[in-house]
């Protein structure tokens, strides 16, 4: 998917992410900030990443502010970051690309 | 030298503190010692005044000096002024190369990070130390090391004159001019001086700050006169409101209140529960929540408790109040109703020493039947960290954690199962604080682990059948069943802390963090 607009999801509540998707200049770029950097950072960059390649984004910036989200949450987040910038409000692909 | 509870303790460092590894929880049993004798300044002129104008000639009569280790007490907890005051003094006196050993240091003393920066602190001994002091030691800030010490290790330091404290500052709530001191009867009180007694016997000099000057003698004295060199008077002490927090709510949190009920039934199906139990809990939400619904069932069975001990908190008081319990021993008021409740004669100020000095002839926490203990982490192990965070730097403190842990004959931990993403429960700690052969019972709002150990304890609660039991092996795969298996924290290679067990060994080491990429 394209990110054609800036967009974003999640809050910097406890246990939740802030995730931002931006037009990027053609790449994937993702900034990371998290509460469980030391412990967890490299599983929440692979989960981000994965999601990101999933929804066929290749050209974001991305900017995620964690903290201490699940992986589950962090998944979802991304995707619905993903999905606004597009307008994207109905017919979710449930099962396909968003699972 | 792989010490009892599986911490690699480095030969420099055990040659550097000339310390040995942690050996067991009664390696020093009955092996004796003699006890440090302090120099004192004595007082026979009757013409002569303890009373000095300002900090500084109080520093200056106490031949302050480059080098020298100063003590202060925490009763006065997040709301203390007496660590800044006196050190802004040395600070300003040009004097370096000071070791700081306070009872325990917190955000209220944020404001020494500049002194650590620049040398005029180069060592720390403290129960622990949150806010930004703990950062800087963890960041490698502090020249030399930070020997982190339960409240009864403590004194043992002091008594055995590995701590040498060359002038002990004493914030005091109400004192005369001659330096009887109490912890109530003033403006700024916290009701007990507990830790400060060994200061008294063990310092060189002993200098008492209040903001509340009483005529002679201010009796009962909690401190006497007779260890008190200088008294002077400031404006301020403390800040009222920090020191002791009004009562705290009841939780509402359920699952502290399931935490709770859980360890209300682990208290009242085991074998310790009869007509005369001793008891400690502490502080947080569940420990709290846990002592309302247990005074329930003691009233509904008549069952009292023969004393509580500890830091006390309101729900303590009230046994007090209900006839539920004898006494109570008191070394610490947590809320302002255990501080005004002081003056009920079964409430018992006891010293620290008196409370949980392994090195006496027996301790108050040796004759303990429950303690509560909270915990940032446990591990497959039972060993308990209460001092380093997760990530690595050091937040909090060991307090009387590992004092009460191997007095009580039953120990019980509550800790949820995870903070945030962080599993409390997990293979190894980051640092041991309290080791796992003095932990009896791990509640969590996922089940309750009994420590292999004890085969009494389990089948007592499996008799029972009260609470939902788990390995604590089940414990940790649910919990990284939830969040995943937390990667190691990474650290470099130099030693700036070390955690010493009550007797003086060295349980642990905490190195210096490595800094995060991003």
């Amino acid at each position: 998917m394209e990110i054609s607009k800036a967009a974003v999801a999640g809050t910097l509540e406890s246990s939740d992410c802030m995730v931002t998707v931006e037009p990027g200049s053609g790449t994937v770029e993702l900034d990371l900030e998290s509460a469980v950097m030391r412990q967890f950072g490299k599983q929440i960059r692979k989960v981000i990443l994965e999601t990101l390649e999933r929804l066929d984004v290749t050209n974001a910036k991305v900017t995620v502010v964690d903290k201490g989200a699940l992986d589950c949450t962090i998944k979802a987040r991304v995707e619905c970051a993903v999905y606004r910038s597009n307008d994207v409000k109905d017919k979710l692909p449930w099962g396909g690309a968003i699972r | 030298m792989i010490n009892a509870v599986g911490r690699e303790i480095p030969d420099e460092i055990l040659k550097a503190t000339g310390k040995e590894p942690f050996q067991g929880n009664n390696y020093k049993n009955g092996v004796p010692f003699r006890r440090m004798a302090p120099i004192i300044h004595p007082v026979m002129d009757n013409q002569h005044s303890k009373l000095v104008a300002s900090i500084r000639e109080a520093l200056e009569k106490c031949h302050a000096h480059s080098g020298m280790t100063v003590s202060f007490h925490h009763h006065f907890r997040e709301g203390d002024l007496i660590v800044n005051m006196v050190m802004k003094e040395i600070h300003d006196m040009g004097l370096k190369n000071i070791t700081l050993a306070a009872t325990s240091l917190g955000k209220a003393h944020d404001a020494l990070v500049p002194m650590i920066e620049d040398g005029t602190i180069t060592r720390i001994e403290a129960s622990g130390v949150r806010g930004k002091i703990g950062e800087a030691i963890s960041n490698g800030k502090l020249q030399g090391l930070a020997i982190m010490r339960s409240h009864g290790g403590r004194v043992r330091s002091l008594v055995t004159g590995e701590t040498k404290v060359d002038i002990a500052f004493i914030g005091a709530p109400t004192s005369d001019d001659y330096g009887n001191l109490r912890g109530i009867g003033g403006k700024t009180n916290c009701g007990v001086l507990s830790y400060s007694h060994v200061d008294g016997d063990c310092a060189e000099y002993v200098v008492a700050i209040t903001d509340c000057l009483v005529p002679f003698p201010n009796f009962p004295a909690h401190i006497s006169m007779t260890k008190v060199d200088y008294v002077c008077v400031v404006d301020a002490i403390g800040i009222p409101e920090k020191i002791a927090t009004g009562a705290a709510k009841p939780t509402t949190d359920q699952r502290k209140l399931m935490m709770a009920e859980y360890c209300t039934q682990v208290v009242v199906n085991t074998p310790y529960f009869k007509d005369g139990f001793s008891y400690q809990t502490g502080v947080g939400g569940a420990s709290i929540a846990s002592t309302i619904s247990l005074t329930k069932i003691m009233q509904e069975r008549g069952v009292k408790m023969g004393f509580g001990v500890g830091g006390l908190t309101k729900p303590m008081c009230d046994l007090l109040d209900m006839g539920l319990v004898r006494v109570l021993m008191d070394t610490q008021a947590f809320d302002l109703d255990a501080v005004s409740n002081v003056i009920d004669p079964k409430h018992h100020r006891i010293t620290a020493g008196a409370y949980a000095n392994p090195f006496n002839k027996g301790a108050f926490v040796n004759k303990l039947d429950y303690v509560i203990l909270a915990s940032l982490e446990v591990d497959v192990h039972f060993n308990c960290n209460v001092v380093v965070g997760s990530d690595g730097v050091i937040t909090g403190a060991q307090g009387g954690h590992p004092d009460t842990a191997q007095g009580a004959k039953c120990t019980i931990v509550i800790c949820p199962l995870l903070q945030g993403r962080i599993p409390a429960i997990c293979t190894n700690v980051t640092t041991v604080t309290t080791p796992g052969e003095s932990v009896d019972i791990v509640v969590t709002d996922y089940g309750v682990a009994v420590n292999p150990n004890r085969h009494d304890l389990l089948e007592a609660l499996k008799k029972a059948d009260c609470v939902p039991l788990k390995t604590i092996e089940e414990l940790r795969d649910i919990a990284y069943s939830i969040v995943g298996e937390p990667e190691p924290v990474e650290f470099e290679d130099r030693i700036v802390g070390i955690i010493e067990a009550r007797d003086g060994t060295i349980m642990d080491v905490v190195r210096q963090v490595k800094q995060t990429e991003e």
